[in-house]
């Protein structure tokens, strides 16, 4: 076994690479132990209980032994609708463990995690940092047999997927489902194009490029990109940074992990352009633990790249353009999204979010002026400057111009990835998806919007329905409170902790959600939780806590008649205390049966 | 120096540049109800209690920057109610039984509560299961108390800057704790330092009880917020 010395100095000793060591002792000692933690803190000059704070922070790090065979199996709402219930229960039986625990040999352990992006190919889970999908109870008992025999997990792999998830270095069994290409993502390019455009340019010229074209951020927020650009040039240097947000955590997204697996290259071009266009000759492409799997094939892209003179010195031949990438890998933690989360977990520490202003254009990543743009944000740039705006321009509609990649996945005919035009009607989708007898599309995942089909006719767009690209289509049988309740779970479960309204308030959401939904609810109930939905959303600290009533609190918008039918009406107020069931174990142990009036609290 | 003009619910003060709202108010006599915050350390904005209303926008006032012509609306009923409601979301969040408390009348949070007029939350009681603990020979660490205002994560470091206290864990589950190297090796005065500097009751020092007895402690006699006010009066 690798000593924690030898780790820390393969990593060169740099508290920016604590993620990774960490990973390395997790992956080689099952999880991490309290002398590696002693060891580590010792040679970074960080307190033990610092180390520790990065180490309990992140889902994929564990204090405790995760298993030989560490089984993270995806508890998204998708994954519950394609039968996880029935893999969870063969796994349990053949591993002979429960989730959350593992085997008394230490072999297998199961565990949930949140959604991984393969909402398409549901359900998955990832096994020691390899993906398995489309798992049914069969190959779950496959698997454990697999285990129990001591197979190496890449053995197990079987039907790998298409493109290059057939590649060597990636091996996959997922599936890329590309069902709709269009122009902008899926349209030609010719690696290296857009850096020798935009070198022939100023850089003030690329900025005027994308402003024109009015590209906006596609992770969801919808920040003009130039802006941004723009804001981090105008910061002293002399080191500037862009970072590529690979987090990609919003239930029902794939469409990145898409990307970087078929279009690296515009990906990594378009981040030469913004480091050439905001001044930046260093690039983080921060990558989700959850698509580990790509490392390797992404960073002989890289190789390739400097080989070609599109990343490295002198790019394109232009003395002064220097630009190159470092991958760094994330390890569970959905708030880690949101950039500046990110940026302090790039930086080796919990992703916990920094309060705004500064913003990380002033100060970011080790405190340089930092862009932080989304993968297909930093694709459509290069496409932009290859091509021009007005090209750009003329797809879409006004304000939203150009196309977005949809992660389309749930009760429809046909899943997967699409490259729409702006101004797509979500009936024209469903019309597109097959699934035009949908209850509710869930528009930009658990923190965007569930539309009603009253509203059917609303746009994808930014001044409409805004969404990084998760679109989950709920049918006819679906119960949509079970939805909302996996999605605020989601959201208790990855709050940062940092500020009291989404920490605590998230908790009390559920509770009151739960009361609501187990028809102890009177209508002073629906007006509580509505109020302190907004309460929450007003006084949070980051955009996490910001969207986390959504699922309430657009459900009570859209579907006010599922919520109606749970409350009681004939009391104004209905207390959550359970007196009889609080009596039950004392009135069998005296041999009782319980009587007591229930209180009228008209 | 230049000086920043701003109005706080419709009275002119003046503040300096890189001061945060709560800190001009507070120079100007104006009390913005604040937990986390604490005078020389970096601010966190954790508690979310100092939201006020800047230009239509909630913001917390501990974070955010003063600038030229703030018009701030602070003492307001609609925003009153805001904090009122996140005070008690820290109450049901944690175990909070004043009267077995050691910082009881010296404790933040329940000065607060009385400041702000809280009778019962309006949530129900979460009753979380946080055990203390008791290893370290200098520190006790009650965590039912914890308002996790990382307080003691700001204030007590190493003089080489390593976390003392640091976070533990995310969401509800997160927890501070004292580095178990570190904790043995403090000083008296810096074990004393880490109790005071917590708002509440969750770091105390071992073998010190009820030196000043209930009824003689610093809130019992003045509201919090009541000194930054009376230098307004003077």
């Amino acid at each position: 076994m690798e000593s924690v010395k030898s780790i820390v100095g393969r990593h060169g000793k740099d508290r920016t690479e604590l993620l990774a060591m960490i990973r390395d002792i997790q992956a080689s000692r099952g999880h991490v132990p309290p002398e590696a933690m002693t060891e580590l803190a010792g040679l970074l000059g960080l307190s033990e209980a610092d180390v520790e704070g990065v180490v309990t922070f992140y889902h994929f790090f564990s204090l405790a032994p995760v298993g030989s065979y560490a089984v993270y199996l995806n508890d998204s709402i998708t994954s519950r609708m394609s039968g996880r219930s029935a893999v969870a229960r063969a796994f349990e039986e053949a591993a002979g463990c429960r989730f959350g625990g593992t085997t008394a040999d230490g072999r297998i352990g199961l565990h949930d995690t949140s959604c991984i992006g393969m909402n398409d190919q549901e359900p998955a889970a990832v096994i020691n940092g390899v993906v398995f999908t489309r798992l049914t109870p069969d190959a779950a008992r496959n698997l454990v047999a697999a285990m129990k025999a001591g197979t190496p997990v890449s053995d197990m792999v079987r039907d790998l997927g298409d493109g290059a998830n057939q590649s060597e270095l990636v091996r996959a069994m997922v599936a890329n489902n590309i069902v709709k290409k269009g122009p902008v993502l899926f349209g030609p390019f010719a690696s290296g194009s857009a850096v020798r455009k935009a070198a022939a340019l100023k850089p003030e010229g690329v900025i005027d490029e994308i402003k024109k074209a009015n590209l906006l951020g596609r992770g969801g927020a919808g920040f003009p990109t130039g802006l941004k650009w723009e804001f981090c040039r105008r910061e002293k240097g002399p080191k500037r940074c862009v970072v590529c947000n690979a987090d990609e955590g919003e239930p029902g997204t794939f469409k990145d992990r898409v990307i970087l697996t078929e279009l690296p290259r515009l990906v990594f071009e378009g981040m030469a352009v913004a480091g050439y266009a905001a001044g930046a000759e260093e690039g983080i492409l921060y990558l989700r633990g959850e698509y580990a799997y790509l490392k390797a094939h992404l960073e002989q892209v890289l190789e390739d790249l400097r080989r070609e003179k599109v990343l490295g010195k002198s790019i394109s031949g232009v003395k002064g353009f220097n630009f190159d990438i470092v991958i760094r890998l994330g390890a569970g933690a959905y708030v880690c999204g949101e950039e500046s989360a990110l940026i302090e977990s790039a930086e080796g520490k919990r992703g916990e979010p920094r309060d705004r202003p500064p913003f990380p254009v002033q100060i970011g990543y080790l405190g340089r002026p930092t862009t932080v743009n989304n993968v297909e944000t930093l694709a459509a740039a290069a496409q932009i400057v290859a091509h021009d705006a007005a090209w750009f321009k003329s797809m879409g509609i006004p304000n939203s111009t150009g196309t977005k990649l949809l992660s389309v996945s749930g009760d429809c005919a046909r899943p997967g990835i699409y490259e729409i035009e702006f101004g797509l009607s979500v009936r024209e989708l469903l019309d597109l998806v097959g699934g035009t007898d949908a209850q509710a599309v869930q528009v930009g995942g658990p923190s965007g919007n569930c539309v009603a089909p009253k509203d059917f006719g609303r746009k994808i767009a930014f001044n409409d329905l805004a969404t990084g690209g998760s679109i989950i289509v709920f049918g006819p049988h679906r119960d949509l409170f079970e939805v909302v309740r996996n999605f605020l779970e989601f959201f208790v479960e990855e709050s940062c902790g940092w500020c009291t309204p989404c920490r605590a308030g998230n908790v009390i959401l559920l509770r009151k959600f739960d009361k609501i939904a187990s028809g102890k609810a009177s209508r002073r109930d629906l007006e509580e939780i509505e109020s302190w939905g907004k309460l929450i959303k007003a006084t949070s600290r980051c955009g996490l806590g910001q969207t986390s009533p959504n699922p309430i609190l657009t459900t009570l918008k859209s579907f006010p008649e599922l919520y109606e039918a749970r409350v009681r009406k004939d009391a104004g107020f209905v207390p959550e205390f359970d007196l009889a069931a609080a009596a039950a174990a004392g009135c069998e142990a005296a041999g009782r049966t319980f009587a007591c009036e229930e209180t009228d609290h008209e | 120096m230049s000086e920043i003009k701003f109005m706080i619910d419709g009275r002119e003060c003046t503040g300096r540049p890189g001061q945060t709202i709560v800190q001009a108010a507070r120079d100007n006599g104006v009390y913005i109800p604040v937990l986390c915050d604490y005078d020389g350390l970096k601010p966190v904005g954790s508690c979310r209690i100092c939201m006020v209303r800047v230009g239509g926008r909630i913001q917390a006032a501990c974070t955010q920057p003063l600038a030229e012509g703030m018009v701030i609306e602070n003492d307001v009923p609609d925003l009153k109610d805001m904090r009122l409601a996140i005070l008690e979301m820290l109450f049901v969040e944690g175990n909070h039984m004043c009267p077995t408390c050691e910082k009881s009348g010296n404790c933040e949070l329940q000065a607060m509560a009385y400041r702000l007029g809280m009778t019962a939350p309006r949530y129900p009681f979460q009753w979380p299961d946080r055990p203390a603990e008791a290893a370290d020979a200098k520190i006790y660490m009650d965590h039912d108390r914890c308002i996790q205002c990382q307080r003691c994560v700001r204030a007590i470091q190493t003089k080489d800057g390593k976390r003392i206290f640091a976070s533990r864990d995310r969401s509800g589950r997160v927890r501070y704790r004292l580095d178990r190297h570190l904790g043995s090796k403090l000083s008296d005065e810096t074990a004393r330092k880490a109790m005071e500097v917590c708002p509440v009751g969750v770091i105390l020092k071992k073998e010190v009880g009820f030196a000043v007895p209930i009824g003689k402690r610093k809130f019992d006699a003045k509201p919090i917020g009541s000194d930054i006010e009376e230098t307004a009066r003077r």
